[in-house]
């Protein structure tokens, strides 16, 4: 028994899936990794539109297509299994299927949730129904046509492929075309419609488009799983990307990479369904876009808070500083007493000593005992500058915006962090007031 | 072709899954949430596959456990990535469902050597198969009466309904039209919102192996949308609920057995016939509420 050959042999097969020497695993990567970019590129629109869910509806309702065109196909009489025929059967339907959806939205007690439910669940059952009619045909055997439910990803043929890239490539070619007029659709509908454009007709050719993918997607990786491709690619590259190009093309990137190795891992698992581990690693690509995403994922966006949040404090114990310096005519060195820092704002013990030690290690105060702190030359500048814009927007708030000086304290408070040099500039233009601005209300802890 | 007894039970059966279904349901159109039935009758999936492999048998009380907690975890799960990622909520429903459905696709496929569970009959249902899973009988004079497991099954998952419904009728009415409210007025929408999910799941559950996963939606919503544009009342938008989805039932399997007689075409499938007619229903009612307008 040869144990060397038996270690090896996994890594061969790895070998020969990565690098797709296997001329089946090469028709099925290539085709479910065209299929999602093809989903991602026009489920970003989709997304945008708030009509994510209209892929679902569509893809359910292409099943009474598929079986009215094998009937047809049928009865004229071929086998019933015309690849082409299918599709435009699907295509039809699933076409039909929207616009009953975009008509239905007309009626005020229709919200969009329930028609794209009816439609769904009324043209699927009008499906089941014809389905029950194709498979009892006599000569023909409808024994495939639910393969268009569940895929049949591992079985792809050379003509499922050159079909997918057929309509994925007229798909993105319309939507590059339209790509002005679907940007401004997905972004202000209402000044779309204001400035002429057929806002309905874009709306149209838009799901028409989704209607494309699906039906090129029905045969790789099932009705049901289509939905998953159209949507999750999408949903993760908006954590990536803010503007419209970016997105689209991130997630027809996240959706090539998701069936890429989808299709990978299922020739590599035993009894792994490809479609299922399709959807599955999308929704794990989804997961780290959620969290790590560089535009809005949730982790940068902690960070991004506690940065702010931190900096917010030391401006608040800056500035509660100066002004119990300011009340005390500013002593010599300049000495604050812990405890009435801590009085001036909310800050419990911990906290404070936590700001305190962030505090001196940017090098604005050091500690003075006993219980005192005194700011560094560096850290009077800031804290005079922190206090002088504070100040500034309060007199900008009291002259301008009419406010009575007992209750700027609190609007100035939430916005000086982010009062820029020009704003100050702009304020000091405007309120014409010299160096150094008094504080409108009385400081300190009898201010409340 | 004449009636057989068989198709009294059938008929029964479709009355009572599409009752059964249509309460909830009304619900979820009046929380213009009716996406969120397709949501959980597909995220069922991985609940059922567990409990199957749990207890390696098609027991009901796991089944229906397994259910309930994927039908509460999705609600959960999309108002999680709708709120802290800022995505959608029809984004973030479709996200969570495809993902569990394949889920419990992977786990249905992995175990099919050791649980019999057959893919297409959740997604399709049974109801022509149902009258004949015999569970009891029941003597009635001189005849017997055989009582199929899906009749007590369904009968159970209304009888659930109609109590949860009738007892928190108040709190589902103050939710469904004024959540804002419904929090200052001390009510927990997120808990009762929950608690509705977790109804939805546990009914469409009951209603899986009669009319199938997808045919579900059609029970679930269509009813509730068909009694949400002939009236404004709650209890009267209830009442034309169940009164749609019984005659959409009785209606559906009388089309799928004798309307194809009629036409020459062999009998088709009950559920989808169920579908297609409440569907014809639902646009009667629009067509006559244009005409009343």
């Amino acid at each position: 028994m040869n144990v060397g050959s038996d270690l090896s042999e996994p890594f061969a097969q790895l070998g020969r899936v990565l690098f797709l020497l296997d001329f089946n695993t090469r028709l099925v990567v290539t085709g479910t990794a065209l299929l999602g970019a093809a989903c991602g590129w026009i489920g970003t629109f989709l997304l945008l539109r708030k009509r994510a869910l209209l892929g679902d509806a569509l893809s359910h309702a292409t099943l009474p297509g598929i079986a009215l065109a094998f009937c047809a196909m049928l009865a004229l009489g071929g086998t019933g299994k015309w690849l082409p025929g299918l599709l435009l059967g699907a295509a039809f339907s699933g076409a039909l299927g929207c616009a009953t959806v975009l008509a239905l939205r007309r009626f005020r007690k229709i919200d969009d949730d329930t028609a794209m439910g009816i439609v769904l669940s009324v043209f699927f059952g009008a499906g089941v129904v014809l389905l029950g009619w194709a498979q009892a045909q006599p000569g023909g055997s409808a024994a495939g046509l639910e393969s268009f439910i569940y895929g049949k990803t591992a079985s792809m043929v050379r003509a499922d492929v050159i079909w997918i890239a057929a309509l994925s490539a007229i798909a993105l070619i319309v939507s590059l075309a339209l790509f002005k007029e679907f940007q401004l659709l997905c972004f202000d509908e209402a000044y779309a419609r204001a400035t002429g454009w057929p806002t309905g007709a874009l709306d149209l050719t838009l799901a028409a488009l989704v209607t494309l993918v699906t039906v090129a997607g029905l045969q790789a990786v099932g009705l049901i799983l289509v939905i998953a491709f159209l949507i999750t690619p999408a949903a993760a590259a908006r954590f990536w990307a803010r503007r419209l190009g970016p997105t689209a093309t991130i997630a027809a990137a996240l959706g090539t990479a998701s069936g890429w190795a989808g299709a990978s891992i299922s020739a590599l698992v035993p009894q792994a369904p490809a479609g299922a581990v399709i959807v599955l690693t999308a929704s794990a690509l989804f997961t780290l876009s959620l969290l790590f995403g560089t535009e809005r994922g949730l982790v940068p966006h902690w960070f991004k808070r506690s940065r702010q949040r931190h900096r917010m404090d030391l401006h608040h114990l800056l500035r509660a500083a100066y002004e119990w310096l300011d009340r005390h005519s500013f002593p010599s060195p300049p000495e604050v007493p812990c405890p009435a820092l801590l009085q001036a704002r909310s800050w419990s013990h911990s906290h404070f000593e936590r700001i305190v030690r962030r505090a001196e290690r940017a090098g604005w105060i050091f500690l003075a005992p006993p219980d005192t702190i005194r700011l560094t030359p560096e850290g009077f500048r800031e804290a005079a500058r922190v206090t002088r814009t504070h100040r500034l927007w309060e007199a900008y708030l009291i002259h301008y915006a009419e406010i009575a000086p007992s209750h700027v304290d609190r609007d100035a408070d939430a916005v000086e962090h982010v009062l820029g040099p020009e704003i100050i500039a702009e304020l000091e233009a405007a309120l014409a007031t010299g160096d150094p601005v008094t504080s409108p209300h009385p400081t300190g802890k009898n201010a409340a | 072709m004449s009636w057989h007894p068989l198709d009294t039970s059938i008929t029964l059966i479709g009355i009572l899954c599409a009752v059964a279904c249509a309460l909830p349901g009304t619900f979820l159109v009046l929380r213009k949430v009716s996406m969120m039935g397709d949501a959980i009758s597909h995220a069922v999936l991985p609940g059922l596959a567990l409990a199957f492999i749990v207890t390696a048998s098609r027991a009901s009380l796991p089944m229906f456990l397994g259910a309930v907690v994927a039908g509460v975890l999705t609600a959960l799960f999309t108002g999680w990535i709708g709120q802290t990622g800022r995505v959608e909520r029809g984004a973030a429903m479709g996200i969570v469902f495809t993902t569990l459905f394949a889920a419990g696709l992977l786990i249905m496929v992995q175990a099919a050597d050791r649980v019999d569970l057959d893919p297409s009959c959740v997604l399709y249902g049974a109801i022509e198969l149902a009258p004949l899973d015999v569970v009891a009988t029941l003597p009635l004079g001189d005849t017997v009466l055989d009582v199929p497991r899906a009749i007590l099954v369904l009968l159970g998952a209304l009888i659930a309904n109609l109590v949860l419904i009738t007892l928190f009728f108040k709190e589902l009415a103050v939710t469904s039209f004024d959540p804002g409210f419904s929090i200052t007025a001390g009510f927990r929408p997120a808990l009762i919102d929950c608690a509705l999910m977790g109804l939805v799941a546990l009914t469409a559950v009951a209603a899986f192996e009669v009319v199938g996963s997808i045919l579900v939606i059609a029970m679930l919503i269509v009813p509730g949308a068909t009694a949400r544009l002939l009236t404004d009342r709650l209890s009267a938008t209830l009442g034309w609920s169940v009164a749609v989805a019984a005659t959409a039932a009785i209606l559906g399997h009388l089309l799928a057995v004798f309307l194809p007689e009629v036409l020459g075409f062999p009998p088709t499938s009950t559920s989808g016939m169920m579908a297609v007619a409440s569907g014809c229903l639902f646009l009667l009612a629009l067509l006559v509420r244009k005409q009343v307008r």
